[in-house]
């Protein structure tokens, strides 16, 4: 059986803190696969040693069957692997088309030279990027704000325009890091529905970390428990909603 | 109320007479191997008293002066509809004509040779802000060392022309891509700092070349410079009054169109030569902020993360924009050291960096306009007013701090390009 992404025996040190401690996940393509756990648990670093922020400690992270630990994050994310952030990091400055572009930077004509003269590729390339970030603007919905700086949208706006971000590096898996988080709950049920869609009309694959347990097991195809650092439970949602260890490290023991 | 008014307003004026007094009012001299102590002349005397009350008097109305301020603020200076008016005025391709038009006659409005050397210095000033509105104002890492890039091209130019007589349009590419090479140099062990850190590291850059270049003495003549450096030829004809490159089978320009030689005709060419350059700068960085790696260049500058994540190589744009500036800058220089006819590390000194820094930002990080404005503003307004000189750095100092109240953004904020959704790019 051939991952998309596979993670064995995780390990990420920060001097005698072992933050994440021989975790494993297997994300099958076209999956919705969620990590959940208390705060402060190890998710976002899992997250961070995936995407190569981190260097592990230990353990093997394979993206397509290549080894892909240690690799620089620019080139990981090159590989079709992105994400989104806790805390959301628009270039804030730039307007919300721009922030779409600087995104396909790696898919555009940045010969120095066919710029400067406007050659046929590079405007066919820009053009096909003009193409991609309306495409995704529509899709989130946020046309209407095309050239309006990205800080000064809501905070909903700004998590959706993250996720159109993502999208038009034409990713094969996308790592959404809190998506709820601060939106209310009719954003909630939008971007339930906006993941869904990701899966279904993209073909796309999403890793999710998530507190919104609703919106978690509504989704989620199957989920992994992270407690301090250390693997709990994985399963589907509904034995994962039933796993006695699990309650107990969120609700403590009765 | 009022008392403590002026009880508050007395203290700091008081404090001022009693550290002034000491150090202006008292006149201190040798007489027979021994020191007398004397009142100072009256006009000292008189300087302290006046500037004890003029203390007092601005502490007094300083809330009063402070209104008045905020006024003139929000009224004159940040109005959002000047702004606006600012724009409209600017896609108007007839203003821009007139600008043009007025640039190429601007020589035989001014009739004197000063006020077009004045004009030229505007030039490479213009073009060096530009250079480092890239890297400052785009990219966001501070470049304290600036003018070594500066140097790098002029004297690039000048020892190629001195030691191998070659001509100035030969140089020219030589020079930037040697100014360019020592970006690209610097830029690989810098990459990894930021903000204070680049900002000493890059400083330090900029007075090892100019100490290289003091003591270098063999190669660069050290503290004297290279002198008789040739003026550029336009399409081979020579410019100056007698035939210095090639005395033989040269011509000039003069002879050419049968003139007779007038400085004023020289410092016309050299200005038309610069401002074409200016105009080439111009275009090309524009053309870059428009595309892909300019793009690149503000994402890095808004969040290295998120563009680690989208898959964009930092260390490939912090160089290209680190690349760039430093080839403006060469560009510059190989002008400048071709113009001066003679150069020395006197030119290349951290004040030159600060300088150009404070165009970048006193017109507006990022905006070209304001780059342009600022430069003028600079360069020109302290060779105007000659007889200020030695109040100059005061001024200076006060433009800023004032900017840094009223106007913090510049004199012109950064327009983003707007985008029409349709794939075309809107000026």
């Amino acid at each position: 059986m051939s991952y998309l992404l596979e993670a064995i025996d995780l390990k990420m040190q920060f001097g005698g803190l072992m933050a994440v401690n021989g975790v494993n996940l297997h994300v099958k393509k076209n999956e919705i696969v969620s990590v959940i756990g208390p705060n402060g648990a190890g998710k976002t670093t899992v997250f961070n040693c995936l995407t190569g922020f981190y260097e592990p400690t230990g353990g093997v992270i394979k993206f397509e069957n290549d080894e892909v630990q240690g690799m620089p994050g620019h080139l990981i994310s090159r590989k079709g692997m992105v994400r989104t952030f806790q805390h959301v990091r628009l270039f804030k400055d730039m307007s919300v088309v721009e922030n779409l572009l600087v995104a396909q930077h790696r898919h555009l004509n940045t010969n120095f030279l066919s710029g400067l003269f406007k050659t046929k590729s590079y405007r066919d390339l820009e053009q096909k990027a003009f193409a991609q970030a309306k495409f995704w603007l529509e899709k989130v919905g946020l046309t209407e704000f095309a050239d309006r700086e990205a800080g000064n949208m809501s905070y909903g706006q700004q998590r959706r325009l993250e996720i159109a971000r993502c999208m038009v590096t034409q990713p094969k898996l996308i790592m959404l890091d809190e998506p709820a988080a601060g939106l209310n709950p009719t954003e909630t049920v939008e971007l339930n529905q906006l993941i869904s869609d990701l899966r279904s009309d993209f073909d796309m694959t999403v890793l999710l970390i998530e507190h919104d347990m609703k919106l978690v097991m509504d989704i989620s195809d199957r989920i992994y428990v992270v407690n301090q650092g250390m693997p709990l439970a994985n399963g589907t949602p509904a034995e994962i909603q039933n796993n006695p260890d699990v309650i107990k490290a969120y609700l403590g023991e009765e | 109320m009022k008392m403590n008014r002026i009880l508050s307003s007395l203290v700091p004026s008081l404090v001022f007479v009693f550290l002034a007094f000491p150090l202006l009012g008292i006149d201190m001299s040798p007489k027979d191997l021994k020191l007398t102590i004397s009142l100072a002349p009256s006009n000292s005397l008189t300087f302290i008293l006046v500037a004890g009350i003029a203390i007092f008097l601005f502490q007094y109305f300083r809330f009063s002066l402070m209104n008045t301020a905020e006024f003139v603020k929000t009224t004159v200076l940040s109005s959002s509809v000047k702004n606006i008016e600012l724009d409209k005025l600017l896609a108007n391709y007839w203003v821009w004509a007139a600008f043009l038009v007025i640039l190429f006659t601007w020589p035989l409005l001014l009739g004197s040779s000063t006020s077009l050397d004045i004009s030229i210095k505007v030039l490479i000033y213009v073009m060096l802000g530009l250079g480092l509105n890239v890297v400052v104002g785009l990219a966001g890492l501070l470049d304290l060392g600036y003018v070594g890039f500066y140097a790098v091209g002029a004297y690039c130019y000048a020892m190629l022309n001195f030691y191998f007589d070659i001509g100035f349009w030969v140089a020219l590419p030589v020079s930037v891509a040697a100014a360019a090479t020592a970006g690209f140099l610097l830029g690989f062990p810098v990459l990894r700092l930021r903000g204070d850190y680049l900002a000493i590291v890059t400083l330090g850059f900029g007075e090892i070349i100019r100490i290289l270049l003091n003591n270098l003495s063999s190669i660069t003549g050290g503290p004297n410079g290279i002198n008789g450096i040739d003026k550029p030829t336009i399409f081979g004809l020579e410019i100056t009054k007698r035939l210095k490159i090639d005395k033989e089978h040269g011509q000039t320009i003069y002879d050419y169109f049968g003139f007779d030689y007038d400085r004023m005709y020289m410092m016309m060419v050299i200005y038309f030569l610069a401002l074409i350059m200016v105009l080439f700068c111009l275009f090309v960085i524009n053309r870059l902020q428009r595309m892909p790696i300019g793009r690149a260049w503000e994402a890095l500058r808004e969040d290295e993360i998120a563009c680690r994540s989208l898959g964009i190589n930092r260390t490939a744009v912090k160089l290209s924009a680190f690349t760039i500036g430093a080839s403006t800058a060469g560009f510059a220089g190989a002008f400048f050291a071709s113009y001066q006819g003679s150069i020395s590390p006197e030119s290349f000194i951290f004040f030159e960096s600060a300088i150009i820094l404070a165009i970048v930002v006193l017109g507006g990080m990022g905006s070209q306009l304001g780059v342009i404005l600022a430069a003028i503003v600079l360069t020109a307004l302290p060779e105007m007013a000659r007889e200020f000189n030695d109040y100059r750095m005061l001024v200076f100092g006060a433009l800023m701090v004032l900017m840094m109240i009223w106007r913090p953004q510049g004199f012109i904020q950064m327009k983003r390009p707007s985008i029409d959704l349709n794939g075309e790019s809107k000026a």
